[in-house]
């Protein structure tokens, strides 16, 4: 079949795929909830039980739209990484951009102590975690930027950003040992990564952040297609590396920095994603590759959801957990089974 | 044709060619003139070391040169912006694609990006340009393999393909024939010879195969430690310029044939 074609069809199958997992991500949880009413109450008609509908409109549904953000977010980091890095093994999380969010958000809920009072309450409201995560995530992928235009082996940069991971892991047990159980518990909590309990503003914050970073993930298609050759090739051809590096820089600290502030570090799904998504879109064009690895990642993250949701237990599993037991053994099937993992 | 009238593509004037270290400039070579000519096939030959990658990367602009000019088509490199360039000039490099993924189709469209809008769409004539690149070169019955599949004679060809999709008035490739076989070797010098004839297109090569070289180009630049000669095959044969290219103890040159042999 042409390529062009077959690629529609997995579009189609994808789209049919995520209004089916979505369906049963909202369907399912700790309260069964009958299909009809869960419908009705997506329709805005109300369940048959007021407290049904509450739970779908402001739990669920939330929490599945935070799910297929975090996942097409996550995942196109990954793909905009592996492609700028030109590493298969790039991501947000091995190369510290998730750790970088993680000691921006460390320092705000544990250093808040430390400033204590008023600032510490001011620090603390839903937009400041935002900015500490964003920023983080931003420094460190700046700092690995800078070691990148003066060490050109790849495996160099991958190690720096693993060293960066555990600078920041010791900063923040540093900033553990020195504040109070209670915050340290606000701390972990947000490091076990949950999409649920998020406000509707939350929502629309994160949508704001998925949105830009997708837009300029999208306006450098053309740019990240020609560094598939390699940054002189790419250069021959008159893309501005420079500014493309920033541009995707940029994208990829505001979808995943952003992600990660609200939901907590989520590994994997940024990795694994985008070598899933390779495996059925014979394709290299970022254009086909970037919605590809979108729906992919929602879909991917709505199934998780779905698990670590125990559905009728009252569990809930921390959702980090999940996509890693998840993930890495699709990872290492995929290196078993292609010997080999190309990007 | 009058060689005299041909319309120069590349022009370098006192050209010197290096690279900074601790801010301070390390010259490689210097006192560079040449100019290339609209359909030549140019053969930049000498020893490892001397310099001819550093002489490519600056021609191409992706390294600064220390002093001196170089004109592309009448203007300066320096004034051109990239995307004018990539109008001008395109390169094969000795490096392979960094992403093995891709097919041999994708990376022949690649090379029409400097034409194509903000999402590289194809218009009917960059369709004809990535068909002609890829018959030309023999590889569209490879179109659909992907890279890591191909052999290193076969991936020459296709990134030679990209940069004909490139459709520049001057090429440059690094060392083209390098982990060839001596068919391939042979093989890929006639494909440039064959297409500085049918499109006119100004072709630069570097490399070793300074037989093949001898026997194809239209001219030849011989770099040594000492001096930067260009002319006719025939004319440096008939100066002694080959014999300046290795030490005389190890290897001899010999003017009847064209050819260097080992000193036993």
């Amino acid at each position: 079949m042409h390529p062009v074609k077959k690629h529609t069809r997995y579009f189609w199958i994808l789209a049919v795929l995520l209004v089916v997992t979505i369906l049963v991500n909202v369907s399912l949880g700790s309260v069964s909830i009958p299909l009809g009413d869960v419908l009705s109450s997506l329709y805005g008609q109300g369940a048959s039980k007021e407290t049904w509908s509450f739970i779908i409109t402001e739990y669920r549904v939330p929490k599945a739209i935070t799910a297929i953000l975090t996942g097409s977010a996550l995942a196109v980091s990954g793909l905009l990484m592996q492609t700028l890095f030109r590493n298969p093994l790039a991501g947000p999380f091995v190369l510290g951009l998730s750790s970088g969010a993680s000691l921006g958000v460390a320092m705000l809920i544990l250093g808040a102590g430390a400033f204590g009072g008023y600032l510490g309450s001011v620090l603390l409201s839903q937009w400041s975690l935002v900015i500490a995560s964003a920023l983080g995530s931003f420094l460190v992928l700046l700092a690995v930027l800078a070691v990148t235009f003066k060490i050109k082996d790849t495996m160099a940069i991958l190690i720096i950003g693993l060293m960066f991971g555990s600078v920041t892991a010791a900063v923040v047990s540093v900033l553990s040992y020195f504040s109070n159980a209670e915050k340290l518990q606000q701390y972990i909590f947000w490091s076990f990564g949950s999409l649920g309990n998020q406000s509707w503003s939350g929502v629309t914050i994160m949508l704001l952040c998925c949105l830009l970073g997708f837009i300029v993930a999208f306006s450098s298609g053309k740019s990240l297609n020609a560094l598939l050759l390699g940054e002189n090739y790419a250069k021959s051809m008159g893309v501005r590396i420079k500014r493309t590096t920033v541009l995707i820089i940029l994208a990829t600290s505001i979808l995943a920095g952003g992600i990660t502030a609200f939901v907590g570090p989520i590994a994997f799904v940024g990795l694994a994603v985008p070598h899933i998504t390779r495996q059925y879109f014979k394709s290299s064009n970022h254009f086909t590759l970037l919605p590809a690895v979108m729906l992919s990642g929602a879909i991917l993250m709505l199934l998780c959801d779905t698990v670590a949701q125990l559905p009728t237990s009252e569990f809930t599993l921390p959702i980090n957990a999940i996509t890693s037991l998840l993930g890495a053994p699709v990872v290492i099937w995929l290196l078993v089974r292609k010997r080999k993992l190309l990007f | 044709m009058n060689a005299e009238k041909k319309h120069t593509v590349l022009q370098a004037t006192d050209l010197s060619i290096g690279y900074f270290s601790k801010k301070k400039p390390i010259l490689v070579a210097d006192v560079i003139n040449f100019s290339l000519k609209q359909g030549e096939l140019i053969g930049l030959v000498g020893a490892n070391g001397v310099g001819k990658s550093t002489l490519l990367r600056s021609l191409v602009g992706m390294q600064p040169t220390l002093s001196g000019g170089i004109e592309i088509n009448g203007k300066q490199l320096a004034s051109l912006t990239s995307l004018q360039l990539a109008t001008q000039l395109s390169v094969v490099l000795t490096e392979a694609p960094a992403s093995k993924n891709l097919t041999v189709q994708e990376l022949v469209t690649l090379g029409r990006q400097p034409y194509t809008n903000w999402m590289g769409a194809l218009s009917e004539s960059d369709k004809k340009q990535i068909n002609y690149a890829l018959e030309i070169t023999d590889t569209k019955k490879l179109a659909h393999k992907k890279c890591f599949e191909l052999s290193d004679g076969q991936l020459q060809r296709a990134s030679i393909a990209r940069a004909l999709a490139q459709d520049t008035p001057l090429i440059l490739l690094d060392e083209p024939t390098t982990h060839l076989d001596l068919y391939h070797r042979a093989y890929i010098l006639k494909l440039l010879k064959q297409l500085t004839a049918e499109t006119g297109k100004t072709i630069l090569f570097s490399t070793h195969e300074i037989d093949l070289a001898i026997q194809l180009s239209d001219t030849i630049i011989i770099m040594t430690e000492t001096s930067v000669v260009t002319d006719q095959p025939c004319k440096l044969i008939t100066a002694g310029n080959f014999d300046a290219l290795f030490p005389k103890d190890t290897i001899d040159f010999d003017k009847n044939t064209g050819r260097f042999s080992i000193k036993k």
